[in-house]
């Protein structure tokens, strides 16, 4: 099959993990004292757990479970206001299947969906456009959610509405950005992070070029990673080098995907649709300043917020809720009060135990499902 | 109920069933007669009566024990490669006798029908369901035929029931897995929900997929022949691979270690999980046998499943385990991680 | 992870719209091209490369070539492993604990 296939080698995986357990002594890390790396994205997360890494690595070496799912961090009053559109007679709602189980205040899609409202799970925003076209007398609405991974996708679509003259088609935008989001992290008190697995797919947009900031003024090592086992174990290794040689650089682990300079024709499309937000709420880290975009006037026509007045109110997270702890590293999963005691996969309290790249979920279904009640 | 009966054939003149086919009139009669008794009721010739009846000595002839099932089946779209919605009601139910160890005997068929559906979708389920219970070796004796109105149910809803004799001497169980066991499964996981979730349509996916829906009765008799202490069976339907064996594991007290590399999943499902972000573990099947069976059977178990048609990838996935009782655990070749419950039914995602 | 997927590109299905076909192991899917036609060459210079497929889009084209050295840097790391075992199995050897 493809050269892919090379990085899921097992054989591979196990020399890389002697390896770092070499670096790992060598830097005289310890189970008390580990090298902590930050997986920024939740895709990493998943690849860790959903290939027991975690299990095999020494313990010298711990993960941080970063804030890059985009699910993860959608706030409740995004959700209502996605669940009162959806709930417009005149309205097929559409969005991916990612979004379909977090918690609104009121209710999720899910159960908006088995109330009534017409909600469709697709796979691509073309699909949602497709919709559009063939049921020219509904209004179809698409939940834009995702980094800068997917804001050009969303932004594409909306240029070919554009081009093809598709009036009731309109975009829902929780896109969020990469940047203000590692800002955020990295500016959290008491957050100790030796280097970071950065997002590979978010890169193969943006380029390599951002992230220098995390080197120049942070100094940490920062490696952009592929999603297969080996990959994540290399990038481990690699940081693990740059750690010990005290030199912070921004590297490239996923080279075969993400060029230097990231998707031009990409970023052209995000550009002429979107524009910045001052503020953006993120569930369990607050509002960030600039870390979302909305649509620019000249698109205003698909822009669902303005078709449809939505609250767009505020909802504060759950009280109990220590997502933003978890988020930021402060807590491990399991260490959350509510941590299997009221949220779970099933009933999620919090967005990290919604989708299954959250930390949480991650941890429930994969690796400690027992361990906070054993 | 009706038990179904060869009458002078009558014919159903019209091309879309209405609710005047669930009056009990006529057009009901029509409508039984035409579609339903012409398929099923092949040389029995059963009395006109709300009840099949059934001699008790033959039944008692092939075992010491009754086995009695029933399952309701809704599937949209109602056809898709490989099978339909009368294939998945013969085979589901028949599978549900098989893995206690019953051989399968009859069958009901309860119908449940949304006015505008076509005479001729309800012809093409019924003589899908003759053929699965042909294949199968088991007759369907007794009926029911509802229609409701527009949008009080999804086109067709199928119910059958069944009845089957356990073989003397075959004692298998949920609990009864034991430490030293080994797991086997007979074919590929997750063919029947990627095909379903393919074939929908909305996903856009175009895709060499097919169910894997079949009577998998005579595939237990061979492996019951071979490996006689068989001490659990299922087929993993809904909540795929990962449900039955956190089943067992919790039932049986047990730990249930799996090698990754072991499980049989065809690249198109494969890919299809990738690009929809979905485990195969999770995915259902109809035709897949997960059995447990001691270990020093395990060679003559793997052989019977391999020479049956329905076992031509069968294979030893992993062990039962006195550590980690109540638990499932992956061995990746990277690492180890724990198989839960899906939530519910897979969502595509796309993060 | 923002779900990324490679496969290859099979077919142009409609160049206008810069569309095509993607294969992943024998499922097919129309994805959008837009971001890595090359300008200037025409659409079919696509089929049979890789790309990384997202949501419907092909957000990258695969360089094989960057994959094979990755693995291939990977391949040295594994056989320096090798040598060493080689080196702990003759030390063992030359004490005579090996059997």
């Amino acid at each position: 099959m493809s050269v892919w296939d090379g990085f899921k080698d097992a054989a591979l995986g196990r020399s890389l993990v002697e390896r770092i357990a070499e670096r790992l002594d060598a830097l005289g890390a310890t189970e008390r004292q580990p090298v902590r790396l930050m997986e920024v994205c939740g895709g990493h997360t998943h690849s860790i757990f959903r290939y027991g890494l975690a299990t095999v690595l020494p313990p010298a070496l711990e993960f941080l479970h970063g804030p890059g799912c985009p699910v993860c961090v959608l706030p409740m009053g995004r959700i209502d206001d996605c669940v009162a559109i959806a709930e417009d007679p005149r309205v097929i709602f559409t969005t991916f299947g990612d979004a379909m189980r977090v918690p609104g205040s009121r209710k999720s899609l899910m159960q908006a969906k088995a109330d009534g409202a017409d909600i469709r799970m697709v796979y691509s925003p073309l699909d949602a456009l497709a919709l559009a076209r063939r049921n020219p007398d509904r209004e179809v609405v698409f939940f834009g959610l995702g980094f800068e991974t997917t804001m050009p996708s969303t932004a594409l679509t909306v240029l070919r509405a554009e081009a093809e003259g598709i009036a009731n088609f309109s975009l829902f935008s929780q896109h969020v950005t990469i940047i203000p989001t590692l800002k955020a992290v990295l500016d959290t008190p008491g957050l100790t992070v030796d280097g970071f697995i950065g997002p590979g797919h978010v890169s193969m947009v943006i380029g390599l070029r951002p992230y220098r900031f995390i080197a120049e003024t942070y100094r940490k090592p920062f490696v952009v990673a592929g999603f297969e086992p080996v990959d994540v174990l290399q990038s481990v290794w690699m940081l693990l080098g740059r750690i010990a040689e005290g030199r912070p650089v921004i590297e490239n682990q996923y080279g075969r995907v993400v060029p230097e300079d990231g998707n031009q024709r990409a970023r052209a499309a995000m550009d002429a649709v979107f524009e910045e937000r001052e503020r953006c709420e993120w569930r369990g880290l607050g509002s960030i300043d600039r870390s979302g975009v909305r649509i620019r006037d000249r698109y205003a026509r698909f822009d669902a917020e303005r078709r449809f007045s939505v609250g767009g109110a505020v909802v504060a997270d759950p009280q109990a809720c220590q997502c933003g702890e978890v988020l930021t590293g402060t807590l491990k999963p399991w260490q959350c009060r509510l941590f299997g005691n009221g949220c779970s996969p099933e009933t999620p309290v919090g967005a990290l135990m919604v989708s299954s790249e959250g930390a949480c979920a991650a941890w429930y279904q994969y690796g400690g499902a027992r361990r906070g009640a054993a | 109920m009706n038990a179904i009966t060869p009458l002078r054939r009558r014919r159903l003149s019209v091309p879309t069933v209405t609710l005047s086919h669930g009056g009990g009139g006529t057009a009901m009669r029509d409508l039984v007669e035409d579609v339903f008794v012409s398929a099923f009721a092949g040389d029995a010739a059963a009395p006109l009566e709300d009840q099949a009846r059934m001699d008790l000595a033959a039944l008692a002839a092939g075992g010491d024990r009754l086995a009695f099932t029933t399952d309701g089946f809704v599937v949209d779209p109602l056809f898709f490669p490989g099978g339909d919605i009368g294939t998945l009601a013969v085979c589901g139910t028949v599978n549900d006798l098989a893995v206690g160890g019953a051989v399968p005997v009859m069958l009901s068929c309860a119908v449940v029908i949304e006015e505008g559906l076509a005479v001729d979708t309800l012809r093409r389920v019924a003589a899908s369901m003759a053929d699965a219970a042909r294949a199968a070796g088991v007759r369907i004796v007794t009926g029911d035929t509802k229609v409701v109105a527009r949008g009080a149910c999804d086109k067709l809803f199928v119910t059958t029931s069944g009845v089957g004799v356990i073989r003397r001497g075959i004692e298998v169980g949920i609990g009864k897995a034991r430490p030293g066991d080994v797991v086997l499964v007979n074919g590929p996981l997750g063919c029947h929900g990627a095909t379903i979730l393919a074939a929908r349509g909305d996903l856009g996916l175009d895709a060499d997929l097919a169910s894997d829906c079949a009577p998998l009765n005579g595939l237990i008799g061979d492996l019951l022949d071979a490996a006689p202490g068989t001490r659990l069976m299922r087929d993993a339907t809904r909540g795929g691979l990962a449900a039955v064996l956190t089943e067992l594991a919790e039932a049986s007290g047990v730990g249930v270690l799996i090698a990754e590399e072991a499980l049989p999943v065809t690249p198109a499902v494969r890919g299809l999980c990738e690009l929809l972000g979905l485990d195969p573990l999770h995915l259902a099947n109809e035709g897949v046998l997960v059995a447990v069976v001691p270990r020093e059977q395990a060679a003559a178990a793997l052989a019977a499943l391999r020479a049956h048609p329905l076992g031509g990838q069968a294979a030893l996935i992993g062990g039962v385990t006195s550590e980690r009782p109540g638990r499932v655990v992956m061995d990746t070749a990277f690492g180890q991680r724990t198989i839960d419950l899906p939530v519910g039914d897979p969502l595509p995602r796309i993060c | 992870m923002c779900l990324g997927i490679p496969g290859r590109i099979t077919a142009i299905t409609d160049p206008g719209a810069m569309l095509a076909t993607v294969d992943v192991s024998g499922i097919r899917r129309t994805v959008d091209v837009q971001c890595v036609a090359e300008p200037g060459r025409p659409l079919d210079d696509l089929i049979g490369r890789w790309a990384l497929v997202h949501v419907g889009f092909a957000m990258a084209l695969v360089d094989e070539e960057e994959a094979r050295a990755t693995l291939a840097l990977l391949e040295t790391l594994g056989e320096a492993e090798a040598e060493r075992d080689a080196m702990r199995l003759t030390a063992d050897l030359d004490r005579g604990e090996a059997a």
